[in-house]
């Protein structure tokens, strides 16, 4: 690779150039890298199409030769977390992807239709689909339904994530969770070894002969993506392969996975690609569908690890509006200034307002 | 009517939340924050599909999972650390000016004070690493983003000059290179005592970065009333009349901003009250308080002196565990960090003039 300074942008008052805080279209260009820099690759993650099987987890960890560890992160421990299907529990030290499970339930009107939605909803969600198959009559919702398994009615008939008992409604989300890598990254910013750094493709990378396990980085990060691994004092957490991506291969886990949930690639395909897919979904009626983590105005001036979410963030463990930490540094240090400015004021007027002996 | 699966917060809960340690779904109430959020509570629906009059305020989590990861910092290496650079920092500043408004004694005291101080949180600091003996990494790049680069350049001078001065004050060899000293370490003392400020506060940590602005005041105030508090107690007491003062004024500083963090800043506030951080605090605010009082009344007395500078030292030691572990319980509570960045939001979207409950 190009050799980088792995000081941090430095600071320009108002950060015109967004070096902090905000949009920032080449980030590889910001961190010193020259103009024939790869492009910036990322992960789309899908979470509508996640059947949960845990083989990016189990490709990451052979992968990267990650050690064992309970759901709490705890090393070298075997151990159920009593709570869902999901004994990794988080992300951290020794787990860099991590398949969120959520069992919802909710009660539903009685009686339940027999087959598909209501006619008038029916008809006027099928005005909203352009490349509708065919105009079905609103009797032969089932047709129309059958035709597009990820038609809003076929989810609601069909999808074996959701089932019914009684009164109730039983729904499953899965989500492979990863490290962001984000546009302005909080323990990039904060770590002062410069053992974090940007790669040429626009990741964010620990490289672990430098790191000497300060751990600023673990509370710095927004998502609670990296931390410490116990036993070696270092930090760890998701490098999207970079070993692969130099030798031009994907990483692991999107390798891996069965059902295109994990897509890797050039970012701004990616992103491409997810707002044709948002846009599917709506028009199918997934109202609920949005994307996180997309939108280049949001804290963190967007991530390179994005997802297709289908409730709230925080449902999945993610924050709802995550800000980098370091927009708000520049007050911190005029304030620390004004503390130290205010000590040596009050010393020196202690010392002078005191009667020598 | 029936929606399908897929329409928003139509009654979808976690099934089972309740009885699971640390409930997904759980009402929060402040009176500063308040925040509405209905439809994830199941049975709404089931009442005839009638929204009940008063909506619950409350958030969700992942099986009542913290967001973000609470630091690794380790108690009490760090909080020592934070005691120790504080009031070595500000002894430093007081014995510069002792020594060039001719206080001889205080000199002595407030430079043995701040080599002392700041070679112990050198030591508790490489203490607290991971990998203790890659140390002097920190000294690899130097970086403006972050407070802890920063911060060892501040303290590598400091320590530097303020133990080389304390040494050479103990041997008695080179005055004029003590004052030096002296002066090099006065210069860094103030940044040092005041950038743990920033240190904690640049993090995700929801009762720390709140506080950006208070916290280095906070830090900077209780250093003089330690700084002050600890020479006062081994100077002679005619000539530590403007330890006392410091000590005072310090300790003034520290009381008055510590109760804006602990109430300026709705729901992360609360951290600050409760539990063992709340304990410690208030036994903080009891010992600070009594210092400054004491060594108005009595601080020309070599007993009140001593039980005085005492007091806000100790005073200032709690404040820095209470904070920290303020910061420790809101980190370790994803409501710390779901309800402020929900109350964001609402904020944004009221400003904008449409309400959204798609997050960005």
């Amino acid at each position: 690779m190009t050799s980088v300074s792995s000081a941090s942008p430095a600071f320009t008052g108002k950060d015109p150039e967004n070096r902090l805080f905000g949009p920032l279209p080449d980030v590889q260009g910001e961190a010193g890298y020259r103009e024939d820099h790869p492009a910036r690759v990322g992960f789309f993650t899908d979470t509508s199409v996640c059947i949960g099987c845990k083989a990016c987890e189990v490709a990451c960890k052979e992968w990267n030769t990650l050690p064992m560890d309970d759901s709490y992160g705890t090393r070298d421990t075997l151990g159920l977390s009593g709570m869902s299907y999901d004994n990794t529990g988080q992300l951290g030290a020794n787990t860099w992807r991590h398949v969120a499970f959520i069992e919802q339930v909710r009660t539903v009107d009685l009686p339940m239709p027999t087959v598909g939605p209501p006619p008038d909803a029916a008809a006027s969600r099928r005005d909203g689909i352009v490349d509708a198959p065919d105009e079905a009559e609103p009797g032969d919702s089932v047709v129309t339904a059958q035709t597009s398994v990820l038609n809003a009615e076929a989810l609601s008939e069909f999808d074996p994530q959701t089932s019914q008992s009684g009164d109730r409604e039983i729904r499953w989300l899965m989500a492979s969770d990863v490290c962001k890598h984000c546009t302005h990254a909080g323990c990039l910013d904060v770590c002062p070894t410069g053992a974090l750094f940007r790669t040429e493709f626009g990741t964010v990378v620990v490289q672990g002969d430098i790191c000497n396990g300060c751990g600023y980085c673990v509370p710095s990060c927004p998502y609670g993506v990296i931390n410490q691994r116990k036993g070696d004092g270092r930090v760890f957490k998701c490098t999207m392969c970079y070993d692969r991506l130099t030798d031009g291969l994907q990483p692991a886990c999107a390798t891996a996975c069965p059902t295109q949930s994990i897509q890797f690639g050039n970012l701004d395909e990616l992103q491409a690609r997810a707002d044709a897919r948002l846009e599917t979904l709506k028009r199918q009626g997934v109202e609920s569908a949005r994307l996180y983590g997309r939108d280049e105005d949001d804290g963190v001036g967007g991530n390179g690890a994005f997802f297709l979410l289908l409730d709230e963030p925080e449902v999945y463990g993610l924050p709802p509006d995550p800000i980098v930490t370091t927009r708000d540094l520049p007050a911190m240090w005029r304030s620390a200034a004004a503390a130290a400015a205010m000590m040596v004021g009050v010393a020196l007027s202690a010392v002078l307002g005191s009667r020598r002996r | 009517m029936t929606e399908g699966i897929t329409t928003p917060g139509q009654g979808w809960r976690r099934a089972g939340g309740s009885d699971v340690a640390g409930d997904g779904v759980r009402a929060y109430g402040d009176g500063a924050g308040r925040r509405r959020k209905g439809g994830r509570r199941g049975g709404r629906r089931g009442r005839g599909g009638e929204v009940p009059m008063v909506e619950e305020a409350e958030f969700t989590s992942y099986y009542g999972r913290p967001i973000i990861k609470p630091p690794v910092w380790k108690s009490p290496d760090v909080p020592l650390y934070l005691f120790l650079g504080g009031a070595a920092g500000s002894s430093a500043i007081l014995g510069a000016l002792a020594d060039v408004t001719g206080r001889p004694a205080l000199t002595r005291v407030s430079r043995l004070t701040a080599g002392g101080g700041s070679i112990l949180s050198v030591v508790f600091l490489i203490h607290d690493l991971g990998r203790p003996e890659r140390f002097l990494h920190m000294l690899r790049v130097i970086k403006p983003t972050s407070p802890l680069s920063i911060g060892s350049y501040i303290l590598a001078p400091f320590s530097a000059a303020a133990g080389a001065t304390a040494a050479v004050e103990l041997l008695g060899w080179f005055p004029r290179l003590k004052r030096f000293g002296g002066a090099v370490s006065a210069l860094f003392g103030g940044p040092l005592a005041t950038y743990t400020g920033v240190l904690l506060a640049n993090t995700a940590v929801p009762s720390w970065h709140a506080a950006h602005r208070e916290l280095p005041f906070v830090f900077g105030g209780s250093a003089m009333a330690a700084g002050g508090g600890i020479t006062m107690a081994f100077t002679p007491v005619a000539e530590a009349g403007p330890a006392r003062k410091m000590a005072v004024t310090g300790a003034a500083i520290e009381l008055a901003v510590v109760h804006r963090v602990e109430n300026g800043h709705g729901v992360v506030s609360e951290p600050f009250h409760t539990g063992r951080a709340g304990t410690m605090l208030r036994a903080a605010k009891a010992c600070t308080a009594a210092g400054a009082g004491l060594t108005v009344l009595a601080g020309r007395s070599r007993l009140g002196a001593v039980v005085s500078g005492t007091l806000l030292a100790a005073g200032s030691l709690l404040t820095r565990f209470g904070v920290f572990e303020a910061g420790m319980a809101s980190a370790k509570d994803p409501k710390y960090t779901v309800v402020p960045q929900r109350e964001r939001m609402a904020a944004r979207a009221a400003q904008n003039g449409h309400a959204s409950t798609v997050s960005r």
